[in-house]
């Protein structure tokens, strides 16, 4: 037992130990959906593999997954083979967060062994920085005999390429979608695998970036391990696993308390998702497979189980989830409704339970293609959140977007201008990818936030950005009047964004990952649904007569046509209670302010 | 003036007390002193001859501090007294004619007023300001509402987003277009613009109400329609105000270029009026001294600037005391430093390297969860990079569901203010842990102007720490003194690290009420071995505004990879904005032949997102010449900087990628003042001087207890460990820490040149106490500072003279000493 003083002290560094992890991560990496959009994750495991703090940042999907992918790198990798410098990685979606875009890196931290230095004073740190990436050899390093391994620091980033079919959902077999690393070694000693990286250089797009961002993941975890030696030595702690213990104690209490707060039930609940449908032949209407997410949850005492039974089988494209990342999903919606202030370990994991059936999407074999898994990993917190609202209504949301809408362009940047980043010649290969969030479902006393991620934690990017970068103008980025759902707590509004080519000659090749196109978001207790989502293209300048706007497949690549725009109405959130029980003042102000056009 | 006090003349000869045996006293590391004006060339000489004072005044919440220097004798007066807050100008008026008055000066010698405020950052707040209307983009006047797409915490689903600050039905859309490099996609319908007027009109705008920000996509590229929308506005609707984008913040991101416009306008009239009230109250006193302000990234700037850009002023106060905190490094040869100034509400942190506060253009204003990083409305204007986190004297302390205790962001402000305050505040806060402890003297509060009621603080501890937690009020007390140091720590840290920088082993430089009772306890966890307590640490930041330079920040984005540079462009930018800069600056009275400019590119490697503020080397200036461009050897130069800057930040080398620039920044800045810091001077009364002999170095650790200078001494609580001084009669040993009979001493009565003494001891002054706990020693160097060292910088051979909290924390639910490494037991 650590008194509470001392508890809060040594957690606090904790906690800022991997903020500083995260951190340096976001400043030097190169994938702009890491630096840009904040899509990764840090956090430090104990010598044992629990998972014990992470950084406040990043995003549900990382942080959940990583903590069950620990225990896949010390099967593959026993601590005993570890050695000071060593650095692991690997892009394994059924052991760590579900794609190949997402890489994980983790690096053991080691210090001298008490023994071998006891008699010289003070310990001094071995700092990691002075191993990964140099030509150190351990010996050099002035490590003992046997240096202690006292924990493990881990990042998981998205990187901007991983070879195979660029970022989409049209992948059928996994070995569609790019390079499979197994867990191996980064690093072994200090000395870069210098193989793998070959490999890795001569199989994606964007070796540069990809290569820069391993390193940039390495260094990262150097930082956050430095840090832990020199809270170690301040306060002459010989090992992490006490204050593990009583931070993993803490927040499991803390977690089953929350549970224990849920009236003890049988919850049930399923929704139906877009899902992948096939695109019809020509002249053909669209074969239609919706998905659907079944869920039932078991409340016992201060245990929580949830299972996934009824759920529908894999998909034939890469929209399938991992175990992993369904663990992930679900586990971070019942937090957010549970105990949003329980910090995420160990231990606000062990009270909580959640199976799959084997073959179902929520937990796909290998080779099922993964890439676009967010799109139905993202619905899961409204799938429980669903089941909970049985028992605790006022502690959940209402259903919002879910998904987001992620949208992959690449082909040729033709732009002659330098100051776009050309070189005067034109013909620069570019891909840019950038996340759209509708609206997020009304809150049990508040209106939902309109155009916000929910549950993923990632950010927009800004047009300007996006333009500079790439060949494209977004012409609007406008809130849909009237598609947040009336209620007496409102849900948040969609927005439409409508996106060009500029100064392509070549084809805009385009990958969707859009849902709620068929299905919208529902309200509940008398609140209505929000808008629903829509994707279409049509003429810039409307030729005589007129063409029909076309509509591509919202989860299909496609080639976007000279003279034609993109348009995309992202859906709305659901609301909350009748619409007549809304305060008048605020339905005066949304009508001042066009969020509705007319009261319900 | 109630809560006047006042320094008074500098002693000539900072080398006092001949004769003294001097046991540590700190070598003047700095150049030989200069007096005040030396670096002032061009500013005095240009106005009245006889005129010879300069005066720096701060207006906070609570108190309105004003230093006044005589630049010809080098003497310094400090002032205090409340704020006025129906009319600051009123105030500000009244203060300097009472520190006039202490001076025995007129107002004809008054030369200059630097002045500061919180009426930016308020007006935001409080949401105080004008009507605001946006004028953008069509298909964006909702870019600001939708903002970033983001939750800024990942957990709690309640949280809310900043409301933009032109609603929804205020704004507006024209039809025009540019692309990111700047060429015309759909030129300026003027039709549109003039549709717009007319809305405005109906909804009131014009004569003295309303403001519109125009804010039109990739305006920082080409400002061409955002100027003809801004004439045809100002024509349309007279007396309205307007703030053009690429003026106020010339950078790309539409979302954050738009809330700095907007929050520019927004406080604009304001702002205006109120600068005339004190300009007016200036001129109406009799005085000729020209009113300079203030802005966040340590310049000064005029009235006019003042005006146009009022966002710049948004940090000036923090910024002042980040800049004291450098003037005073500088003088005294600490070159780096850590600036750390805790107040009633919140506690600043600022890094200071070479001498110089780091700048940054990243800053939010108006968060809704206080302090919570992305909770705000992001403002690009240059201000000084300090971390500020809600942690201050007035933090509430309670227990959260884990049994735990934290400290803030809620604070119990002035009013009901910290339970012992006996204004009907229940709340425990730090203010009543550090008078349990011992810190503060329930008498001696402000002065004594100001009783601190013991009972209701230990009753708020015990209500809502101790009982929940099983704790005794002592060990409640102690527990939230350490955490708030434990937090105050960590961000100065994560401050630091974020900037690739180490806080360890560097100087801590304290101000402000609270930062001197908790500097040693934040010392100690950041490893620093010194604190500089300064003179006049109350009004630290006015000292400040008296050595800041008038300066101004320029921007503008020109995007572009290096190898594909057009160079005769951006020598283009750099010279535009250079002649901007100047001519700002010698109508601030700067002679041309006085204006310096620091030159830098915000660079990155291709791919990545996050920019590295490089300075443009001279070699690269050179040939960066409009006349003769030289673009291979610009480039080359520029990327040699920014591989060894790359290097330092993240101890690695830049892998080898093509980098591009973002934006090119030009800062122009007349001299900056060298000044001598302002010292005490009231002669020591006799009877009341410490002598060594009575608390000083030579003496054996037990002979010190129980013979302060007056016999003053109490009880005060310290970390266990600290050994020597427990001693039968104490209040015994609780976990963690003991009471030990500690003395007392005035500040007024230590002087430079007594040997250093040692801790513990409590030294008090009118608005702050300084802590000095077992193990470290406080002298008073020749700036008048109070300089503590740790037992490390002492003679060795005691116990426990260093880790002097953590180590030994232990629990009081162990009942006996246990140490850390026992902790699972």
């Amino acid at each position: 037992m650590i008194d509470p003083l001392t508890l809060e002290v040594f957690w606090s560094r904790l906690i800022a130990t991997v903020n500083e992890q995260a951190t340096s991560l976001m400043r030097t990496a190169f994938s702009p959906t890491v630096a840009e959009a904040g899509d990764l994750s840090a956090c430090v495991f104990d010598p044992r593999g629990y998972m014990i703090a992470q950084a406040v940042t990043g995003t549900p999907g990382h942080i959940n997954s990583m903590a069950r992918c620990i225990r896949h790198f010390l099967d593959a990798c026993p601590p005993e083979t570890l050695v000071p410098g060593d650095v692991l990685v690997t892009n394994d979606p059924w052991k760590t967060s579900g794609h190949f875009h997402d890489i994980t890196v983790v690096t053991p931290i080691f210090r001298a062994s008490r023994s071998s230095t006891e008699s010289s004073g003070p310990r001094a740190s071995i700092s990691p920085l002075q191993g990964v990436g140099d030509t150190l050899q351990p010996g050099e390093m002035g490590w003992g005999e046997a240096p202690d391994l006292v924990a493990f620091f881990g990042t998981i980033c998205h990187v901007a390429d991983i070879g195979g079919r660029p970022f989409s959902t049209d992948a059928r077999e996994l070995y569609e979608e790019g390079l499979f690393i197994p867990i191996t070694h980064l690093f072994r000693a200090g000395v870069p695998n210098e193989e793998l990286l070959r490999i890795v250089r001569a199989n994606v797009r964007e070796p540069d970036s990809v290569v820069g961002d391993l390193y940039a993941m390495a260094t990262s975890n150097d930082v956050g391990g430095a840090r832990l030696l020199e809270f170690l030595d301040e306060f002459d702690l010989p090992s992490i696993i006490p204050l593990a213990d009583e931070v993993i104690a803490r927040s499991e209490q803390a977690m089953r308390d929350a549970i224990q707060r849920v009236p003890d039930g049988t919850y049930r609940h399923s929704l139906t998702m877009d899902g992948y449908a096939e695109p019809g032949r020509p002249g053909e209407p669209d074969r239609e497979v919706p998905i659907t997410l079944a869920c039932t949850i078991t409340v016992t005492g201060d245990t929580l189980h949830v299972d996934f039974d009824g759920t529908s089988p894999v998909a034939p494209r890469g929209i399938n989830v991992v175990m992993n990342y369904t663990e992930a999903y679900s586990t971070y919606g019942i937090k957010c409704a549970l105990a949003p202030d329980v910090p995420n370990n160990e231990g606000s994991f062990r009270p909580v339970t959640i199976t799959a059936p084997v073959g179902s999407i929520l937990n796909c074999q290998p080779p099922a293609p993964v890439a676009g898994r967010h799109i139905v990993g993202q619905w899961l917190p409204a799938v429980v959140h669903g089941a909970l609202a049985q028992a605790i209504p006022d502690q959940v949301i209402a259903d919002g977007s879910s998904s987001l809408w992620i949208t992959q362009f690449s082909g040729s940047d033709d732009r002659q201008s330098l100051a776009t980043g050309g070189d005067g010649v034109g013909g620069r290969r570019f891909s840019m990818v950038f996340f759209n969030s509708g609206g997020m479902g009304a809150r049990p006393t508040k209106d939902g936030l309109s155009s916000t991620a929910f549950p993923s934690g990632v950010r927009g990017v800004p047009a300007e950005i996006v333009e500079a970068r790439a060949p494209l103008l977004i012409m609007e980025r406008s809130l849909r009047t009237g598609s947040g759902g009336a209620g007496t707590h409102r849900g948040g509004l969609g927005h439409r964004l409508v996106i060009r080519a500029d100064g392509i000659t070549g084809d805009l090749r385009f990958s969707p990952f859009f849902d709620r196109t068929r299905v919208a978001a529902p309200g509940r207790d008398g609140g209505h649904a929000g808008g629903l989502g829509d994707y279409f293209l049509r003429e810039i300048v409307p030729s005589d007569p007129p063409l029909p706007p076309l509509r591509p497949h919202p989860k299909a690549t496609t080639y976007v046509p000279q003279g034609m725009e993109i348009v995309m109405d992202l859906p709305g959130g659901g609301g909350i209670g009748d619409p007549r029980g809304r305060d008048p003042e605020r339905v005066v102000a949304d009508l001042r302010d066009g969020y509705i056009t007319q009261p319900e | 003036m109630d809560h006047r006090y006042t320094g008074g003349m500098r002693q000539p000869d900072p080398f006092d007390t001949p004769g003294q045996p001097v046991a540590k006293r700190r070598p003047i590391r700095g150049a030989s002193k200069k007096k005040w004006g030396d670096g002032m060339a061009g500013v005095g000489k240009t106005h009245g001859l006889e005129a010879h004072w300069r005066a720096g005044i701060d207006i906070g919440g609570t108190f309105t501090d004003i230093l006044l220097l005589d630049e010809r004798t080098g003497a310094s007066w400090f002032g205090k007294t409340l704020t006025t807050p129906d009319d600051p100008a009123r105030g500000v008026a009244s203060a300097i004619a009472q520190v006039l008055q202490d001076a025995n000066a007129s107002t004809t010698d008054l030369h200059t007023v630097i002045h500061g405020t919180t009426l930016v950052t308020n007006a935001l707040i409080e949401r105080k300001g004008d009507r605001t209307a946006l004028v953008t983009t069509r298909g964006f006047r909702d870019a600001v509402e939708i903002a970033r797409e983001h939750r800024y915490d990942m957990y709690d689903l309640n949280l809310d987003l900043p409301r933009p600050l032109a609603p929804r039905h205020l704004r507006f859309e024209v039809d025009e277009r540019m692309r990111a490099d700047g060429s015309v996609h759909t030129p300026l319908d003027m039709g549109s613009v003039e549709a717009v007027a007319s809305h405005l009109r109906e909804a009131g705008f014009g004569g003295n109400t309303g403001a519109v920000a125009v804010c039109l996509l990739h305006g920082y590229a080409n400002p061409d329609h955002e100027r003809a929308v801004g004439d045809r506005l100002r024509t349309s609707l007279p007396g309205v105000r307007i703030a053009l984008s690429h003026e106020v913040a010339g950078e790309i991101r539409e979302y954050e270029r738009t809330t700095t416009t907007l929050a520019n306008v927004y406080v604009q009239r304001l702002m205006e009026g109120y600068l005339d009230r004190i300009r007016d109250a200036l001129s109406a006193s009799g005085s000729p001294a020209r009113l300079l302000l203030m802005l966040s990234a340590g310049g000064t700037a005029t009235v006019d600037t003042a005006r146009r850009f009022p966002i710049r002023l948004v940090e000036s106060g923090p910024a002042a005391g980040a800049l004291a905190a450098a003037a005073h490094g500088r003088e005294t040869g600490r070159t780096n430093l850590l600036s750390f100034d805790m107040g009633g509400t919140t506690a600043k942190a600022c890094l200071i390297t070479g001498g110089v506060p780091p700048v940054t253009t990243e800053f939010e204003v108006d968060r809704v969860y206080r302090f919570k990083a992305g909770s705000g409305l992001p403002v690009r204007v240059p201000s000084i990079d300090l971390i500020e986190i809600g942690a201050g004297g007035g933090s509430i302390a309670r227990v959260d569901r884990f049994g735990l205790i934290k400290v803030g962001p809620e604070s119990a402000g002035a009013d009901p203010g910290p339970a012992c305050y006996g204004r009907g505040g229940t709340h425990p806060t730090v203010t009543d842990a550090d008078l349990i402890l011992g810190y503060l003297d329930p008498a001696f509060f402000l002065g004594g102007t100001m009783r601190l009621d013991v009972k209701d603080a230990r009753e708020a501890i015990r209500m809502h720490v101790a009982e929940p937690l099983g704790l005794t009020i002592e060990d409640a007390s102690w527990a939230v003194h350490s955490v708030v140091n434990e937090a105050m720590a960590a961000a100065s840290r994560m401050h630091a690290v974020e900037r690739g920088k180490d806080t360890s082993a560097v100087p801590l430089f304290a101000f402000g009420g609270a930062g001197p009772v908790h500097a040693a306890g934040v010392a100690r966890i950041l490893g620093s071995r010194e604190i500089v307590v300064p003179y006049g640490a109350g009004v630290g930041s006015t000292i400040g505004f008296l050595v800041a330079p008038v300066s101004f920040d320029f921007v503008r984005s020109y995007y572009t990879r290096l190898d594909a540079c057009d160079w005769h462009t951006v020598a283009g930018l750099l010279a535009t904005m250079e002649t901007e800069g100047r001519n700002l600056l010698t109508d601030a009275w700067v002679n041309p032949g006085d204006v310096k400019f620091a030159h830098r590119a915000e660079l990155r490697l291709v791919g990545q997102a996050h920019q590295v503020t490089v300075d443009l080397p001279r070699e690269a200036l050179d040939a960066l010449n409009p006349g003769h461009v030289d673009g291979a050897r610009a480039r080359e130069a520029i990327q040699d900087s920014f591989d060894y800057t790359y290097r330092a930040l993240y101890r690695r080398s830049a892998p080898p990628v093509a980098i591009e620039a973002v934006n090119w920044r030009v800062v122009a800045s007349g001299p900056v003042p060298v000044v001598a810091l302002p010292t005490p001077v009231a002669p020591v009364p006799m009877g009341e001087t410490l002598q060594s002999g009575v608390i000083g170095v030579d003496q054996s650790p037990r002979s010190q207890w129980g013979r302060g200078p007056a016999g003053v001494v109490r009880p005060v609580a310290w970390p266990d460990g600290s050994g020597h001084g427990a001693k039968p009669g104490n209040h015994g040993r609780r976990g963690g820490w003991v009471w030990i009979d500690t003395p007392v001493v005035k500040r007024a009565n230590l002087r430079t040149g007594v040997p250093a003494i040692l801790g513990p001891v409590i030294i008090e002054e009118r608005e702050s106490t300084t802590v000095v706990p077992p193990g470290w020693s406080v002298s008073v160097e020749t700036s008048g500072a109070l300089v503590i060292e740790s037992g490390e910088a002492l003679a060795s051979g005691r116990d426990g003279t260093s880790g002097w909290v953590g180590r030994d924390a232990r629990g009081p639910a162990s009942g006996e000493a246990t140490s850390p490494r026992n902790v699972t037991s």
